[in-house]
């Protein structure tokens, strides 16, 4: 029996020869280079974002993602990374990013009208070496829909970001990608920060709904899969461990208001400084 | 001071086997003049081998077996003049424009770089070649000698200084371009080599000829003198075709414009520039069938333009054929034209060609032409007005932005990252849902909409925001930040959305006062 096998291992090695080089050899743990989300928390709990590694964010509505991959993709630009976002069901607000801080010329933003459009956007991309970041957007996509995605298109999309210094995230309901997944975090959210102006008794918002802001939202982000270890920080190096998560945290956004008077003023000093 | 001169012979068929590469070996015929009286005005060594001549009738040519008869096309001679011109300014900056098919170069200063004459001759045989055509070069130190010397012979010819005259004798005097006349004189004469014609006394000469035959003597002598005309410089980069048989399909209209696109580039690359922009253009024919046939199979039912023009603007100056004949073949895929084409025009906007260093402490970004075929690829894809790079626009209307072509910034530090929190996503439906509203003392205490229902647990709002009151679509909104507590959860919204409805939720409704509606413009995510 024994001899069998190791004739049957031969065998393969031998016909596998030029295309693997140890077929039976576990792959040799490579360095993990991370990038700050630019939250925090989020660094201090997950480590940050795995380069070359597939990161999944799911959670319902209003969950915190969108302000998750807004805080990527504003850190990512900010660094004059190429970054794309292949939004699923064209729901991406401009101005809430660039509010957020995104660098909007930084960015591709590729608008697909169905979930076949996206998936296949993303292989296009994920072929073209070189991005920063690579958002793929399904949170608005119905988890049925997603869940029919073959696993094997999540592997060849977790084989194409290896071997380069691209943060591949996706954005979902539910967690899909099982274990191509470098990171999967689950966020929900914890509560939403109203602020008012009025003295506390007579604080209703009911009453005075003019009175009232919405200041932010609370959002919990879970650690369900890493294979990150977590003292890696930005521009730091660690080896890859594989841990089932657990730990949780939690972050807080604030409400920046759009001001196109601000807008106004910027293109105009800009416009000031051209002309001297 | 050395000149060169460049001679391309039997420049009519040349210019068109340039575009035909196939018919370089086969037996090629030039046909010109109004149907059915067209008379062959050119020909290939083939073509006269098998028996053709000069001035027979396209009807006589057409007896002769394996003749490909094309029709002279004076927009092929004009591209291969100007690719004639591009080979001579790839070496020296000063060009002689003498004839169509001949240019003369002012080689001082060369011989720091190329060391000696042969070399440069060699090196302009090897970029015509580039170029597709066959050339003659010769070396003198005199003007005419060199333009005499490249007609006369085949091949590279290096003529020393003082040789002129012994190199030019075995030449025939048709080389010097006589008129008819004085030509038949020296017929009669039995005078038939410049060595002949350099013999005779000049003075007898002159009394019997006149000033030609003076003239005709001092070429024959390779004594002749005049200064060299500079040509104008040109940065005109077109290259037209016109096709004897309307194309229909892509496959073969993509080889073509192959050919062409090989041809601009090689042009582009004689002249160190690449293309910022090509502008194409085909005509279209016009025939009742194409009415209703257009190339991508769909009817069209009505004529649509004689002429197609499409302009494809490089994110970077390139001159990598292929690279540019991809990026041609997505764009008419995407969007074909509606009839048979007849003729392509193709020319292209030059620019210095791109450095491709980049700073050493950036981080990578993708390489541009990789990134442009990936997006062109994107835009068969999801659409044109789907892809790009969002820009905010100077209005108080809600949600408005516009899509620009991406081109990322390369060489400068992004630093616009805001300090603190971060901040609250937003998420846009497009368009706005409509929603139900249930108002309490003037405002929202119930919403229901995609099949959910909640109770509004906290408000802010009404934020009233209007304009464009002067144009044909104002707008008039009253905005509400809404946290709903959702308490119903029908099958509709399951088999909506097949996920459970969520527990809470936090929301920008807006009152259209103009439209008298309510709307849900998004949620915070």
């Amino acid at each position: 029996m024994a001899q069998n096998l190791a004739a049957l291992r031969a065998k393969i090695e031998c016909d596998l020869r030029g295309r693997a080089s140890a077929p039976f050899d576990y792959r040799e743990r490579k360095f993990v280079e991370t990038a700050s989300v630019g939250i925090p928390e989020i660094d201090f709990l997950a480590g940050g974002l795995p380069r070359g590694g597939f990161t999944e964010i799911c959670g319902p509505p209003c969950s915190g993602r969108t302000s998750f991959l807004l805080s990527a993709l504003a850190s990512r630009t900010a660094h004059a990374e190429v970054c794309v976002l292949i939004d699923g069901s064209d729901n991406f607000d401009p101005h809430s990013a660039q509010a957020a801080g995104v660098e909007l010329r930084q960015l591709l933003w590729v608008r697909c009208r169905n979930i076949d459009q996206a998936l296949r956007a993303t292989d296009l991309l994920l072929q073209g070496r070189g991005f920063g970041l690579i958002a793929l957007d399904l949170s608005d996509i119905p988890p049925k829909t997603v869940r029919h995605v073959p696993l094997n298109a999540w592997f060849r999309f977790r084989r194409s970001v290896e071997d380069t210094q691209t943060i591949f995230v996706v954005l979902d309901q539910e967690p899909n990608a099982k274990t191509c997944a470098s990171l999967v975090l689950r966020l929900g959210s914890e509560a939403v920060r109203w602020s008012t102006m009025m003295e506390a008794h007579t604080a209703d918002s009911f009453a005075y709904p003019s009175a009232w802001l919405l200041d932010g939202v609370d959002f919990r982000a879970e650690v369900l899969r890493s294979r990150i270890q977590q003292a890696a920080v930005e521009g730091h190096r660690g080896f890859a461990s594989a841990s089932i998560g657990g730990d949780t945290g939690i972050f807080g956004t604030k409400t920046i208001w759009d001001d196109p008077g601000n807008l106004l003023l910027e293109s105009q000093s800009k416009e000031l400084k051209k002309t001297g | 001071m050395a000149f060169a001169s460049i001679y391309i012979p039997n420049f009519l068929v040349q210019s068109v086997v340039r575009a035909e590469p196939a018919l370089r070996e086969r037996a090629v015929v030039l046909v010109d003049g109004n149907p059915p009286l067209e008379k062959v005005v050119a020909m290939s060594e083939a073509a006269a081998r098998a028996g053709i001549q000069l001035s027979m009738t396209k009807s006589q040519a057409t007896q002769f077996s394996g003749i490909e008869i094309r029709n002279r096309s004076q927009m092929q001679e004009k591209t291969a003049h100007a690719a004639l011109l591009d080979l001579g300014r790839s070496v020296s900056p000063r060009v002689g424009d003498t004839a169509q098919d001949t240019i003369v170069l002012d080689l001082a200063g060369l011989a720091s770089i190329f060391h000696a004459d042969e070399n440069i001759a060699n090196e302009l045989v090897r970029r015509a070649a580039a170029l597709d055509l066959l050339v003659n070069v010769a070396i003198s130190s005199n003007l005419e000698a060199a333009i005499h010397a490249a007609r006369g012979f085949s091949g590279v010819t290096i003529i020393p200084p003082g040789e002129e005259a012994q190199r030019l004798g075995c030449m025939p005097i048709v080389v010097l371009s006589p008129s008819l006349e004085v030509r038949e004189t020296l017929e009669r004469w039995g005078v038939r080599s410049c060595a002949e014609l350099a013999a005779l006394p000049l003075l007898q000469l002159s009394e019997r000829l006149g000033q030609e035959g003076v003239r005709l003597h001092e070429l024959a002598r390779g004594a002749s003198q005049r200064s060299l005309e500079l040509a104008e410089p040109s940065i005109c980069f077109e290259e037209e075709m016109s096709i004897d048989y309307a194309v229909a399909e892509l496959e073969p209209l993509a080889f073509l414009l192959g050919r062409l696109l090989d041809q601009l580039c090689a042009r582009l690359t004689a002249r160190s520039l690449a293309a910022g922009a090509i502008r194409l253009r085909f005509d279209l024919e016009r025939s009742p069938e194409n009415i209703y046939r257009s190339l991508d199979g769909k009817p069209s039912g009505e004529p649509g333009p004689s002429i197609y023009e499409k302009i494809l603007t490089l994110p970077v100056p390139m001159r990598d054929s292929k690279m540019l004949l991809r990026l041609f073949r997505l764009q008419l895929q995407a969007n074909p034209p509606r009839a048979s084409i007849i003729k392509i025009y193709l020319a292209a906007d030059p620019a210095r060609q791109r450095v491709a260093q980049g700073g050493l402490f950036l981080p990578s970004s993708p390489d541009p032409e990789k990134l442009e075929l990936t997006i062109a690829r994107l835009t068969n894809l999801v659409g044109d007005s789907h892809i790009g790079s969002p820009e905010l626009v100077d209005t108080h209307r809600p949600g408005e932005f516009r899509m620009n072509r991406f081109a990322p910034s390369r060489n400068e530090s992004l630093k616009n990252r805001k300090s603190g929190k971060p901040a609250t996503g937003f998420r846009a439906f497009r368009p706005s849902l409509p929603l139900r509203v249930e108002l309490r003392e003037g405002h929202p205490a119930r919403i229901s909409f995609r099949g959910m229902r909640g109770e509004v647990v906290a408000a802010s709002g009404p934020w009233r925001t209007s304009g464009d009151w002067w144009q044909e679509d104002p707008w008039q909104h009253d905005e509400w930040d809404l946290e709903i507590h959702f308490r119903f959860s029908p099958a509709i919204h399951l088999e909506r959305t097949s996920a459970p409805c969520p527990q809470r939720g936090l929301y920008r409704i807006y009152y259209d006062a103009l439209r008298g509606n309510w709307f849900v413009r998004g949620i915070y995510d």
